[in-house]
C-alpha cells in the first residue's frame, strides 16, 4: 500500500533544507515509512532533536516536536518520556549532536535503557557549521579544521552503545533504505533504548573536501566501508579492520525498561503509610492532618506580607 | 490542615514543590542542594510523579525543559558550578518560554568555591548568567517557612508568565533545621499555565495576539492532542525559526515585556520597622536575618533604623527603592558577595543620600553587631567577626 506521507509531514515546510545529494531525505523517507507501518498515531508521537543538519528533521514532522540545544535531545526526550511513559518518544540527530557533544547522556541513555528510539545520521562530519571534523570523521580524512588531514582515531558508534547497554543497536545506511527501514521499524518497536547508526553522505562538506567526487561517488565511498553482517562473520580481524558492520547488531529483550522499572517503583512506594502516598491514595485521616492557628504560623512566619495560604492572605 | 516538621530549608523546598503540583524533577548531586533529591527519591513515587538523576548538570535542566515543555511543572536544584552548568538550558527555558524552577544553593566562588558555606554571590549571574537579552525572576526567601510559601509561588510565577524562575537560598538556609508548616495541597493558591481556548488546529504556541501565550499541553485531559513546534532558535508565532527582523525584535522586546507589565505582580518584599527610620538596611536571603536582629539592637539603643526587606530580587524592586532614596537618610547594603545588589542599589538612588555597605565573601554569615557597628560608624570598614576559637575551628590555610 501506499504510504501517504503528507500526513506525517509538515508540508508547508517544503522544500527540504537540506544539500542535493545528501542523505537526510532517504532516511526520513524510511522513517516515516517504518512509522507508516506499525500503523502509529502521531498524536502520539514526539521528537526532540538539537541542533545540526539531521536535527532539522523536527520542523517536517508533524508530530510534537522540540528543537532543542545543541547535544542535549537525549536528556530533553528522557524528560518527556519520563511524564509520559505511555508515548512514542523519539530523538533525530548527527554524529556531533548525538556522540560528541552528548556523549555523555548518549552513554547513559544506553545504560539506562530508557525506552527512546535514536536515529543517528552518521555522515562524519559537522556539516552545519561548515565542515569541520567530528568523533565519526575517519582518520585522515581532511575537514575544515583538519586540511592535512584528521590526526585523531574515529569512534564505532554501534560498539560503544552496545558496551554502554543498549538493548536494540543497528547500523544502516542511506543506500540501502530498504533494511534501512527495516531496523528503524524493529527499532521502533522495541521496547528500551534503541539506536539505529545510518551512514549517510554529506556530498557538500566531505565528499567535496576529500575529492570523492559527485554524491554517487561519496555513496559508493561510503558504501565500501560497510559490509553486511553475514559477510562480517567470514571475514578475519585484519579484513574487518577499518570497515562498519551493517544489520541489527544487538538485541536484549530481557533488560528491564526504566519507565517500566520507575512504575514498580511507585507501586512499592505508595504501598507505605507516608503522607503523600496516603494523600494520593485519599486515606489522609484527620490524625494526620494538623490544623495550625494564625498566632502559630505567625510565631513561625512573622512578617507582613502576603502567603499563598487561601485563608490567610496576609499574616 | 497541613503539617508541621521539622526541616532545613532544603527538605522545605522538596515538600513545598509537591505542594505546588511539581510534575518532574531532574537533578545531580551537589553540596548544599543535596537534601532536594535525597527528600524527593522519597517522596515523589510516593506521590507517583517522576524523579531521576541524571549524568551531569546539563542532562538534568534539559531533561525539565523537556517535560516542562510537554506539559507538567518541572523543577532542578544545584548550586555554584552547578549553576554554571545549567546556565545555556535556562536561556532555552527563556526564549522556548518554557516554566521551570531552578533553585541555587548559593555556595560562591568562582569555580568550585566554598561548597559547604553560604555565600550570596549569584545575584548577578542569575540575571545575566545565560547569553542574550532576557528577563529573569528570581526569589531570596530568608527563612524556612518562607521557603515553603516562596517554592510555592515560583512555581506559581514560572507558570504565569511561561518563564523559568530562580529560587536563590544559600547553605546557612539549607543546613539549618526549623519548625515547618507545609500546608495541604487545596490550602494554598496554585496557579497552573494558561490553556490555549482554540483547537489544536488553530493554535500557535507564541501567538501574536497574547503578551503571553498559552503553553499547550502536548496531551490535554479530556484527550486532546496538540501537536507544535519550539525551537531554541529566535523564532515567529509558530515556533519555527525565523531572521526576519520584524518578528525577531518583537519576540525579544515581547519577552521584556511580559515582565516588566507586571512588575507589581512579581515584586514581593518586607519593611521592617521603617516608619520613623532615618538608617535602612537593605538586606536579603539569610543576611535579612542577621540585619532584623540589627534593628531591634539598635532600636533599643533608641537609633531609628529599618530594614527594606526584597524578597524578589529580579525583577529589582526599583521603585521601592527610589522611594527609599526620599524616605531616609543614608542607606546600608548587607550581602555576602562584594557588592552586587548593591551596585542596582547604587544606580537607583543615584546619589541622592549616602549608601553605605557590608560586603562579606569569607563564607561566615554577617553578624548583626557587624552591621550595629556600621550604623553607628558609617564611614569604618567593617572586619571579619570570629572569635579565636571560631577561628580554630575552622582549621588549616595560613
Amino acid at each position: 500500500m501506499a504510504v501517504n506521507y503528507a500526513n506525517y509531514l509538515r508540508m508547508e515546510k517544503m522544500p527540504l533544507y537540506w544539500c542535493p545529494g545528501c542523505g537526510d531525505g532517504i532516511v526520513l523517507r524510511a522513517y516515516i515509512e517504518a512509522i507508516d507501518e506499525l500503523g502509529w498515531d502521531k498524536n502520539d508521537c514526539a521528537m526532540v532533536s538539537g541542533i545540526g543538519c539531521a536535527a532539522r528533521v523536527t520542523g517536517y514532522v508533524d508530530f510534537h516536536t522540540l528543537h532543542t540545544l545543541h547535544g542535549r535531545a537525549i536528556p530533553t526526550a528522557v524528560g518527556v518520556k519520563m511524564s509520559h511513559p505511555d508515548k512514542h518518544v523519539f530523538v533525530f540527530g548527527g554524529d556531533g549532536d548525538i556522540v560528541h557533544i552528548g556523549g555523555n547522556h548518549f552513554l547513559h541513555a544506553c545504560r539506562r535503557n530508557v525506552d527512546i528510539t535514536v536515529v543517528l545520521i552518521n555522515n562524519w562530519i559537522y556539516g552545519m557549521t561548515g565542515g569541520q571534523h567530528s568523533c565519526t570523521t575517519p582518520s585522515s580524512a581532511k575537514a575544515s579544521t583538519a586540511p592535512r588531514g584528521s590526526y585523531e582515531p574515529t569512534i564505532d558508534v554501534c560498539q560503544t552503545a552496545i558496551g554502554a547497554g543498549a538493548s536494540f543497536v543497528a547500523r544502516g545506511f542511506a543506500g540501502d533504505p530498504i533494511h534501512l527501514k527495516k531496523y528503524i521499524k524493529e527499532g521502533l518497536a522495541h521496547h528500551g533504548f534503541s539506536l539505529i547508526d545510518v551512514f549517510s553522505p554529506c556530498p557538500v562538506n566531505f565528499g567535496r573536501r576529500n575529492k570523492l567526487g559527485d554524491p554517487v561517488k561519496l555513496m559508493e565511498f561510503m558504501k565500501n566501508t560497510l559490509v553486511s553482517q553475514a559477510k562480517a562473520k567470514r571475514m578475519s580481524e585484519e579484513e574487518l579492520e577499518g570497515k562498519f558492520v551493517t544489520g541489527i547488531l544487538h538485541v536484549d529483550d530481557k533488560k528491564p525498561e526504566l519507565t517500566d522499572s520507575y512504575k514498580e517503583l511507585v507501586n512499592k512506594s505508595q504501598d507505605s503509610s507516608d503522607y503523600w502516598a496516603k494523600y494520593v491514595k485519599g486515606t489522609l485521616t484527620d490524625k494526620d492532618k494538623y490544623s495550625i492557628t494564625r498566632e502559630e504560623l505567625k510565631g513561625l512566619y512573622p512578617y507582613d506580607v502576603e502567603t499563598p495560604l487561601k485563608e490567610w492572605k496576609k499574616i | 490542615m497541613g503539617r508541621v516538621e521539622f526541616l532545613n530549608a532544603n527538605a522545605a523546598i522538596a515538600e513545598a514543590a509537591l505542594i505546588a503540583g511539581c510534575g518532574f524533577y531532574a537533578g545531580y548531586p551537589i553540596t548544599p542542594s543535596s537534601e532536594i533529591p535525597e527528600r524527593l527519591s522519597r517522596i515523589m513515587p510516593e506521590k507517583g510523579v517522576p524523579f531521576i538523576m541524571l549524568e551531569d548538570e546539563i542532562a538534568s535542566i534539559n531533561a525539565c525543559v523537556g517535560a516542562a515543555a510537554s506539559g507538567v511543572k518541572a523543577m532542578t536544584a544545584s548550586s555554584g558550578p552547578g549553576i554554571s552548568l545549567k546556565q545555556e538550558a535556562f536561556g532555552e527555558a527563556c526564549i522556548m518560554e518554557v516554566p521551570i524552577v531552578v533553585v541555587n544553593a548559593m555556595r560562591g566562588g568562582p569555580s568550585t568555591g566554598l561548597p559547604t558555606r553560604p555565600s550570596q554571590a549569584d545575584i548577578m549571574q542569575a540575571k545575566w548568567g545565560t547569553h542574550g537579552d532576557h528577563p529573569v525572576i528570581a526569589l531570596a526567601p530568608c527563612n524556612a517557612q518562607e521557603v515553603v510559601f516562596e517554592t510555592i509561588r515560583a512555581f506559581n510565577l514560572a507558570e504565569k508568565f511561561r518563564q523559568p524562575v530562580y529560587l536563590l537560598i544559600d547553605g546557612l538556609l539549607t543546613h539549618l533545621h526549623a519548625k515547618v508548616y507545609l500546608p495541604d495541597p487545596e490550602e494554598v493558591e496554585i496557579i497552573d499555565r494558561d490553556q490555549p481556548t482554540v483547537e489544536p488546529e488553530e493554535y500557535y504556541p507564541f501567538d501574536y495576539n497574547y503578551e503571553i501565550p498559552p503553553l499547550a499541553k502536548w496531551w490535554t485531559e479530556d484527550g486532546k492532542s496538540y501537536r507544535f513546534h519550539i525551537s531554541s532558535l529566535n523564532h515567529d508565532k509558530t515556533g519555527f525559526p525565523t531572521v526576519v527582523p520584524k518578528y525577531v525584535q518583537w519576540q525579544e522586546k515581547r519577552l521584556q515585556n511580559k515582565i516588566l507589565n507586571h512588575i507589581d505582580e512579581i515584586e514581593k518584599f518586607e519593611y521592617y520597622k521603617m516608619d520613623d527610620a532615618d538608617v535602612c538596611i537593605v538586606a536579603y536571603g539569610s543576611t535579612a536575618e542577621s540585619a532584623r536582629v540589627a534593628v531591634d539592637e539598635a532600636r533599643e539603643e533608641g537609633l531609628k533604623v529599618g530594614m527594606f526587606r526584597p524578597i524578589t530580587i529580579w525583577p529589582l524592586a526599583e521603585k521601592q527603592l527610589k522611594e527609599l532614596g526620599d524616605r531616609v537618610k543614608s542607606i546600608i547594603v548587607a550581602e555576602l558577595n562584594l557588592g552586587q545588589y548593591l551596585l542596582e542599589v547604587e544606580r537607583v538612588i543615584a546619589g541622592k543620600i549616602p549608601i553605605y555597605s557590608v560586603l562579606q565573601a569569607a563564607g561566615v554569615p554577617i553578624r548583626p553587631n557587624q552591621i550595629l557597628e556600621k550604623v553607628k560608624n558609617p564611614e569604618k570598614d567593617v572586619e571579619i567577626c570570629l572569635s579565636d576559637e571560631e577561628v580554630k575551628s575552622f582549621g588549616g590555610g595560613e
